[in-house]
């Protein structure tokens, strides 16, 4: 028997150690380099006109988004009342009563589908559902598409997080003699609050950043949207339209909206954050 | 007697009137020769007897015919190995075990003259009159308060002073009122395990149960506080049947009158606690009670 030379060894640790802490680096990198420049151009565009004025016509210098945000708020107010308690139910039904069952294992099946399903596809269904029949664009139909974008990941993550609640707390909230509606709003739903309040944070964050859906559906408006059932304006189509539009000043508020956008998302992940470390307390 | 006296007290209950008169004998002790100079046991009207229970966690059979009489306002011990079917026992007698799709229950549980196996029987007021403890503290994420209040709420409608009242005659009951009464309003689970135990119980005993089930109540607790849990069932045995699941047979022969001893799945002995300590009739009973097995 002959001793191994533990220098090749070590070689390779340290080879390891510095691929894996430089693919790392790469991934922070172009975070970083992202932030760095949408904020760096982004917070030129941004002023009191930015947030209050509506868009000017091409060639006009200034104008603003507000049109946009308020239907950015609008259609993900909407497609989060709509979204939420459907996916909540959705998972509650897969943890609390299907999750042995045939027709449960076929549902989350499905929704593991229908969360792989690109965001683009949606947009064309709720287009052939929701805006072809009519004949318009509307903000419902944008509100329905991010709806549907949201439903899977708010079911699967309310799905994990009543998983996660013990067996054991449901034997004895049943043990007292309540029914199974009540063990399950009561006691697991309050075991598993935090998480589904980060899960459906960041449900909302990943649709606040969506355009594909909306272009088919909500599509894009220079004015105040007067009712749902038009055109609405909202900032991720007006970074697609302005970004590619020949007009400095348009790319100028494409950036601007960019910022808004990052840093909204930015928020509802650092509180998605702060919820989830108060509940582990 | 036993057997006889047993027997005249089953005439009127209807699972016994359909068997054989010998299938009476045997449910005591399982043993048809049994010496007939054991001590006199008198066993009052029985709260539950559970005759022919067969137990199935999917096509495994966890338990084989147990038949078992609990005495009323006594404390029934079940005793045996790990694995023996013990809790999977006791869990037939509130149909906990209906939580999960795969385990099923055949046989017959009589609770006061019905069969609670039979589908119809509500199992929301079977909960109400069986209560539960179970191996570790399961105080819900509520307030002290709240997690005795929750049971209560299920069950009766009161005032407010009501509440309050039965709330603090629950934690007294409990023996953990003076411990909590200025933590009220602090989460359950901010209390120590011991603590937490004696919340469950109180939240358990504030629904007014009949009967109360204990699986390894104090398994997962430090010894003081199991000694407060035990004192406390002697306490409560006043008004409670209590039936207790113990790996610890020093606390079935502390605390219980009967002891019922299992062994894969099948009930081996069953008889007063004094005399399954003392003079067991099974070789099976006296190893494992002598720590030569389990």
């Amino acid at each position: 028997m002959i001793e191994r030379n533990a220098a090749p060894r070590k070689i390779v640790d340290l080879l390891v150690k510095v691929l894996s802490s430089f693919a790392a680096v790469i991934g922070i990198f172009f975070l970083g380099w992202i932030l760095l420049v949408v904020v760096q151009k982004g917070s030129a565009a941004i002023n009191w006109e930015f947030f209050t004025a509506l868009p000017a016509p091409p060639g006009i210098e200034g104008g603003g988004v507000a049109n946009a945000i308020f239907g950015t708020l609008i259609i993900t107010i909407i497609a989060t009342v709509l979204g939420v308690p459907i996916g909540a139910l959705a998972g509650v039904y897969l943890s609390e009563f299907g999750r042995s069952t045939r027709f449960g294992a076929l549902v989350r099946f499905n929704i593991n589908v229908l969360m792989g399903v690109p965001s683009i596809i949606v947009g064309l269904f709720v287009y052939t559902m929701l805006v072809k029949p009519v004949q318009h664009f509307s903000g419902y139909a944008g509100a329905v598409s991010l709806a549907i974008i949201m439903l899977p990941v708010v079911a699967r993550t309310t799905e994990d997080m009543l998983t996660l609640v013990p067996n054991a707390l449901r034997e004895s909230a049943l043990a007292l003699g309540a029914p199974r509606w009540k063990v399950t709003l009561n006691v697991v739903f309050r075991a598993a609050k935090s998480g589904m309040i980060t899960g459906t944070l960041l449900a909302v964050a990943r649709i606040s950043g969506e355009t594909a859906p909306l272009l088919f559906t909500a599509l894009n408006s220079p004015f105040w949207p007067e009712s749902l059932a038009q055109p609405m304006a909202n900032l991720t189509v007006t970074i697609f339209n302005y970004a590619m539009s020949p007009f400095a000043g348009w790319q100028q508020i494409a950036w601007g909206a960019s910022l808004i956008i990052m840093a909204a998302v930015l928020a509802l992940n650092l509180l998605a954050r702060v919820g989830m470390s108060g509940g582990r307390k | 007697m036993s057997e006889m006296m047993t027997e005249t007290n089953h005439v009127n209950d209807h699972s016994l009137a359909r068997s054989a008169p010998d299938d009476q004998v045997r449910f005591i002790t399982k043993v048809p020769d049994r010496p007939r100079d054991m001590e006199p046991q008198t066993i009052v009207e029985p709260k539950i007897s559970v005759r022919n229970l067969d137990f199935f966690y999917g096509s495994f059979r966890a338990l084989k015919g147990n038949d078992l009489d609990i005495a009323a306002n006594k404390v029934t011990a079940i005793i045996g190995p790990s694995g023996c079917g013990k809790s999977t026992h006791i869990r037939v007698y509130n149909r906990i075990y209906e939580l999960y799709r795969e385990q099923r229950a055949s046989g017959e549980v009589i609770l006061d003259g019905e069969n609670i196996l039979a589908p119809r029987y509500d199992l929301i007021k079977l909960r109400k009159k069986v209560g539960m403890i179970f191996q570790k503290p399961t105080p819900f994420p509520m307030t002290v308060f709240d997690n005795v209040a929750y049971g209560l709420k299920l069950h009766y409608k009161m005032s407010r002073g009501e509440l309050n009242a039965r709330v603090e005659k629950a934690l007294r009951d409990a023996a953990l009122w003076t411990e909590v009464k200025d933590k009220l309003n602090e989460p359950g689970t901010a209390l120590s395990g011991g603590q937490q135990q004696r919340l469950v119980i109180a939240r358990a005993i504030a629904v007014q149960p009949e009967v109360l089930l204990m699986d390894e109540p104090t398994s997962a607790i430090d010894p003081v506080a199991t000694a407060k849990i035990e004192e406390l069932v002697e306490q409560l045995k006043e008004r409670y049947t209590i039936v207790i699941v113990t790996h610890n047979m020093q606390q079935a022969a502390r605390i219980s009158d009967y002891t019922a001893f299992f062994y894969e799945g099948e009930i081996v002995e069953f008889g007063p606690t004094r005399k399954i300590f003392t003079k067991p009739t099974k070789k099976q009973t006296e190893d494992y009670i002598t720590g030569r097995f389990g």
